[in-house]
């Protein structure tokens, strides 16, 4: 049974507010114990995200919640917009960087770095994707 | 339920003969490990849970994941941890919670006379205290859990060392079978004392390791990109015929890789890409 | 409005990114770095991230916008001090840097700037050395 001990969120609108993510995040999982390598991946990861609110979705929160189950503690974060949404998800989780697929938008790169990852998004519905990474997982 | 809370409150009633009972009851049970546990605290722990055992009961007599029973069963952990620290079984530890139903089944079999309402009674005692009890041994398995955990974590500290050849040439030489996370774990570790040696080439032996599975190989690759990324070659060493066909065989590509058959050749190769070489000063007589 | 300090090391530059950037921040170090490469006739750049704990890919393309323009104005680029847990970082996120070449540290970097010097020195006018 997995319970949710804190919960925050913040606006992610300029590229100012895509710093501010990063450091809430690493406090987070500073504060969870999680590994250098560990905390290195879920704000880079959150920072892609991050990122694609503002310049994919026009401007977006992210919703940040520690989750506690007997075994392990883990940071879940959810980024959502009112933007056009993404019309092709299979190819947008496509990596972006080295092939010129997937629009760049960071989601397969971000998918390689936590342990789960979900995604809801279609055109005029906006998006949302959630992230979780486990600590020593 | 109005009949539980009838229940609950009849033990209350009765609390101080029902852990007499019980106490006795207990130490029957665990004679044999007199000397593990001393009455004095067994009374202790034993009081403790009734009196949160008749609370939880009246608030919810049904559901022992509602949020009364919550501090019984902090009780129960804690008792569940030190028992295992104490040695005893998981079995032995539940058998605090089982011995609990004859004192209190005497208890209802004296005070309710309707025979449907015994029953029903006694079979939600037997359902919660049987709840309770496979909940001590939860507790002990995840107990269980933590430590080895911490020792694998120990043994891989302990198993990972990186040396420094010659300057600028660090060699990593594995093993022992290689799972995901122990390789994890390893590489990591290589990078990080790359910087520290200032290395520009890391060998990795895998003489050492008898099979590579897929995780393991992409790990391996993941590893050589990190290192260059962050301005250090690698060269893999120990390269045999059964792994090379492995490789290939799980589509791995590792062209990108220098990779030499033995630890010596990697170390030839390495000398000279740092501008390095070894020299006989004298001919042996 | 602050921006980050570009030194002059003999025929290179330097820079030292030891700040969380945002966006304005990266472009003007793109302008900036540019203009002095030719203000200088720098033949070579180094970018020390040693004190960046996060890379994501913005950067990561900014880094490597920033060796293209470089190439193209006749200097090379060398990215030094990356942290493991960054290297690691993106080699999961996909990007390899291409054109980028990398070296553990400033000094390392250096001589590999001075490696590939050898013979352009012939060419320049006021051979700073």
């Amino acid at each position: 049974m997995t319970a949710i001990t804190k919960d925050d969120s913040a606006a992610i609108n300029s590229s100012a507010d895509i710093v501010r993510v990063r450091q809430i995040v690493r406090d987070f999982a500073v504060s969870l114990g999680f590994s250098l390598v560990e905390q290195t991946k879920i704000v880079t990861a959150a920072s892609e995200l991050a990122r694609n609110a503002v310049e994919h979705g026009g401007g977006g929160n992210v919703q940040i919640q520690v989750l506690n189950n007997a075994m392990r503690r883990g940071l879940k974060l959810t980024f959502s917009d009112n933007g056009p949404g993404i019309p092709d998800l299979e190819q947008a989780l496509k990596d972006g960087f080295t092939t010129g697929g997937g629009m760049g938008l960071g989601l397969g790169g971000a998918k390689r770095l936590v342990n789960e990852f979900e995604i809801d998004s279609a055109p005029g519905r906006g998006t949302k994707v959630m992230i979780t990474r486990w600590r020593n997982a | 339920m109005a009949e539980a809370r009838a229940a609950g409150q009849l033990i209350r009633k009765n609390e101080q003969q029902i852990l007499e009972q019980w106490m006795a009851l207990q130490q029957q049970a665990t004679t044999r490990r007199g000397d593990l546990i001393r009455e004095r605290e067994l009374r202790d722990q034993s009081a403790e849970f009734l009196k949160n055992f008749t609370t939880a009961m009246t608030a919810d007599s049904e559901n022992i994941e509602a949020a009364a029973w919550k501090p019984l069963k902090d009780i129960l952990a804690g008792i569940s941890r030190s028992r295992a620290t104490q040695g005893f079984s998981p079995s032995e530890t539940a058998i605090f919670v089982f011995s609990l139903k004859q004192p209190v089944f005497d208890l209802l079999r004296r005070e309710i006379k309707d025979a449907d309402m015994l029953g029903s009674e006694i079979w939600q005692m037997t359902q919660l205290l049987d709840r309770l009890g496979l909940y001590t041994t939860e507790v002990y398995q995840q107990n269980r859990e933590i430590v080895i955990n911490r020792q694998q974590e120990e043994l891989l500290e302990l198993s990972t060392p990186v040396v420094e050849l010659w300057k600028n040439i660090v060699a990593l030489p594995l093993i022992g079978t290689l799972d995901s996370a122990r390789t994890q774990v390893v590489m990591e570790n290589l990078l990080e004392k790359i910087v520290e040696n200032e290395a520009m080439i890391a060998i990795i032996d895998i003489t050492g390791v008898p099979t590579v599975d897929t995780l393991v190989a992409q790990h391996l690759l993941k590893t050589v990109a990190a290192a260059r990324l962050m301005g250090a070659d690698c060269i893999i060493s120990g390269m045999r015929p059964q792994i090379a066909q492995t490789i290939v065989h799980l589509g791995v590509n590792l062209s990108d890789v220098v990779t030499k058959a033995t630890l010596a050749d990697a170390f030839a190769v390495a000398l000279q890409r740092t501008g390095a070489t070894v020299m006989r000063t004298a001919a042996k007589a | 409005m602050e921006r980050i300090p570009i030194l002059k090391m003999g025929q290179f530059l330097l820079v030292s990114i030891q700040v969380d950037m945002h966006d304005q921040l990266a472009i003007t170090l793109q302008d900036d770095l540019t203009q002095q490469i030719v203000a200088h006739r720098a033949h070579g750049v180094l970018i020390d991230i040693s004190s960046l704990e996060i890379v994501d890919s913005f950067i990561g393309r900014m880094i490597g916008n920033i060796a293209g323009m470089a190439r193209m104005l006749d200097a090379e680029t060398v990215l030094v001090g990356m942290k493991p847990a960054v290297a690691i970082t993106l080699v999961e996120l996909g990007m390899s840097l291409q054109g980028v070449r990398t070296a553990l540290n400033v000094e390392k970097g250096m001589t590999m700037l001075h490696a590939s010097m050898k013979g352009k020195e012939f060419f320049d006018r006021d051979n700073e050395g």
